[in-house]
């Protein structure tokens, strides 16, 4: 099993340099921090712009290849350059990582248990009212975009404020500012916070998911090992745990290492739409403004978080499904 | 023969092997869902493309008597801040959005259909190349690509945004594509073909994408509605279609503001995209059943659970 992660391990590392390369010369060609600065009132003279542009590693009169060694050679040291204000990227980084972070990680993990849990138990309950129900919802969910859903549910915030008279969820943001109080008090503001945003992400991944995992599930449910297991005297809810679910969750682990892409896409639309300070909205606004640096490091973030997603998922797939091992 | 068809009487006209496209055709009609879909979205193309022709008002064109009408028997879908026709412009939107989805779809399609049959067949390093493209594309972020790119692309205008949507779309399909071309081409008549000296392009169209055609069709219709969705995506942060040029993106990113007080501004797109997408979906589903019986929710596992006591 470990030489099988380790090969897996170094394919991802190779993966991973040739993304972040790509992303850089893409990034690098594409905007134009010259004009950032050209358009600057009063227009600052041609050795001025042409001195920040190198001081920022920007100059596009150096070669891509050259940026890209400079970029690098910092990166190991942890540094992922200027941004176009001339302060340090990891900065931004640091506080917005984590505001990320929260929104997808318990997204994407709610989607996927839910998924795959309403999947299964539709799958067990063929044809039944409940599984018909679950499949008119997740048709509907899986056929409205994620910044759609987002927007339904801001505007039923806002609906409901304007009939409550007060906030009823709050959709703006990720905290209350000068918000006063214990631990208590902060950690129900951030839950109450988190609350729209994450579902939006959430039930996406919850239609997607419960349609495969749906699919599958059927699969298994005919199959001649698990009447073997009911007949070796396994109730039918242990033989469908043990057995069933198990077998059926080894081609999901793939499907979730693939998604997380989807899922970063759909959270730099709920974060602009909630107005959450995060890596998504870092990316629209550095777009705008050429900041080079910035966007090569969104880059990074989202190749690393799909690479750990992919090796997280490979590991549960050797883990459960012992022929990978080998 | 008898035990396969549920009901005698049905089998009596045809008793021998119906063709298969009739096969497929009378397994999509008895699909409610899949029939309901086909027509919703023969409707939708109807009113997208005679729509312009039912109103004397047209998408651009301001009405000054009526700012922020609600709709009514003159503006039938009431107007925009500006006295623009709602209805015109959602019409003309919906338009561009269909024809966005389909060239999308169908780019992609063929795209992977190509990329996946030439790494099955060939193998080797040929294989090993073309799987680490679409692994690389699958590891970088395409959204973050098009938004980059996308602002250059101003003077090109909506054609460049399809190929760029038609470039990142491909590479799940082509994975699969490649791993069923993979067990076709040890099965005897590729082999024999191979044998008797066809050339391997040829034998690829010929004998390898007819036989995974059902896949790329189920797939190039679920496509339509992936690829409106992310047309509609991007529309709205202006890194898609951008104005003057209307869709159904760029009509929500006009409405969402004033939503909460002239909500035709908004839901009337809003509406029309996910009836869209669902309709697409809905055939996609219709048509796996119908094309693949081995998939998901056939009717030999109902019997199956049935026995049990």
């Amino acid at each position: 099993m470990l030489r099988y992660l380790a090969k897996r391990l170094s394919y991802y590392a190779v993966l991973l340099i040739a993304a972040v390369f790509l992303a850089y010369a893409i990034s690098a060609t594409a905007l134009q921090p010259r004009t950032y600065f050209e358009a600057k009132v009063p227009r600052p003279a041609a050795e001025s712009v042409e001195r920040q542009l190198t001081d920022l590693n920007l100059n596009d009169h150096t070669p891509v290849a050259v940026r890209f060694g400079h970029w690098a050679g910092g990166l190991l040291h942890g540094d992922l350059g200027r941004t176009i204000h001339d302060t340090p990227v990891t900065d931004d980084f640091g506080r917005r990582v984590w505001v990320s972070l929260r929104l997808l990680l318990i997204g994407s993990l709610l989607g996927m248990v839910l998924g795959v849990a309403a999947g299964a138990w539709s799958a067990v309950r063929q044809y039944r009212i409940s599984d018909r129900l679950l499949t008119l919802l997740s048709f509907v969910l899986l056929s409205t975009p994620v910044f759609l859903v987002a927007l339904f549910l801001k505007n039923g915030a806002i609906a409901a404020k304007d009939a409550a008279g007060h906030e009823v969820v709050p959709f703006t943001g990720y905290e209350t500012p000068g918000l006063t109080g214990g631990l208590g008090a902060h950690l129900s503001d951030w839950a109450l916070h988190l609350l729209l945003p994450t579902m939006s992400l959430a039930l996406h991944g919850l239609a997607t998911y419960s349609r495969y995992q749906r699919g599958i599930m059927l699969d298994v449910l005919g199959s001649d090992y698990l009447r073997t297991a009911e007949a070796k005297g396994l109730t039918r809810g242990r033989a469908l745990l043990k057995h069933g679910l198990r077998t059926a969750v080894i081609p999901m682990s793939t499907m979730f290492a693939y998604s997380f892409l989807g899922i970063f896409t759909g959270a730099v639309f709920t974060e602009t739409i909630f107005g959450w300070h995060g890596m998504g909205e870092w990316l629209i606004q550095s777009i705008n403004e050429q900041d080079v640096n910035s966007v090569v490091a969104v880059n990074l973030f989202t190749a690393v978080v799909v690479l750990v997603s992919g090796f997280l998922a490979d590991t549960l797939h050797a883990a459960l499904d012992p022929r990978v091992r080998s | 023969m008898t035990t396969l068809v549920a009901d005698p009487a049905e089998a009596a006209p045809a008793p021998r092997a119906a063709g298969r496209g009739r096969l497929v055709l009378t397994r999509l009609l008895a699909a409610r869902g899949a029939v309901a879909g086909a027509v919703l979205v023969l409707l939708l193309f109807v009113l997208a493309f005679g729509g312009p022709y039912l109103t004397p008002w047209d998408y651009a064109t301001p009405d000054f008597t009526a700012l922020h009408q609600p709709p009514s028997a003159q503006h039938w879908f009431g107007t925009n801040g500006i006295g623009q026709d709602v209805f015109a412009q959602v019409v003309r939107g919906l338009q561009k959005s269909l024809v966005i989805g389909l060239l999308v779809a169908l780019f992609s399609t063929v795209l992977a259909s190509l990329v996946g049959a030439c790494a099955g067949y060939f193998g080797g390093w040929a294989d090993r190349a073309l799987m680490f493209v679409v692994d690389l594309l699958l590891v970088f972020p395409s959204f973050l690509i098009i938004t980059i790119v996308s602002p250059r692309l101003k003077s090109t205008g909506w054609i460049a945004f399809v190929l760029l949507l038609a470039v990142f779309n491909w590479m799940i399909t082509a994975r699969v594509v490649r791993s069923m071309t993979i067990s076709l081409r040890e099965r005897e008549f590729v082999r024999a073909a191979r044998f008797m000296g066809v050339r391997p392009l040829r034998i690829i169209s010929r004998h390898i994408l007819p036989n995974v055609a059902s896949f790329l069709i189920i797939d190039a219709t679920i496509a339509v509605g992936g690829a409106v969705m992310s047309e509609t995506a991007l529309s709205y942060f202006g890194f898609g279609v951008k104005p003057p040029d209307v869709s159904l993106g760029t009509l929500l990113a006009a409405g969402t503001s004033e939503a909460p007080v002239f909500p035709w501004l908004f839901y009337f797109p809003a509406g029309l995209l996910v009836l869209f997408v669902l309709a697409v979906n809905l055939i996609g589903d219709g048509l796996r059943d119908a094309l693949d019986p081995t998939a998901g929710g056939g009717r030999p596992r109902r019997n199956s659970r049935r026995k049990k006591p």
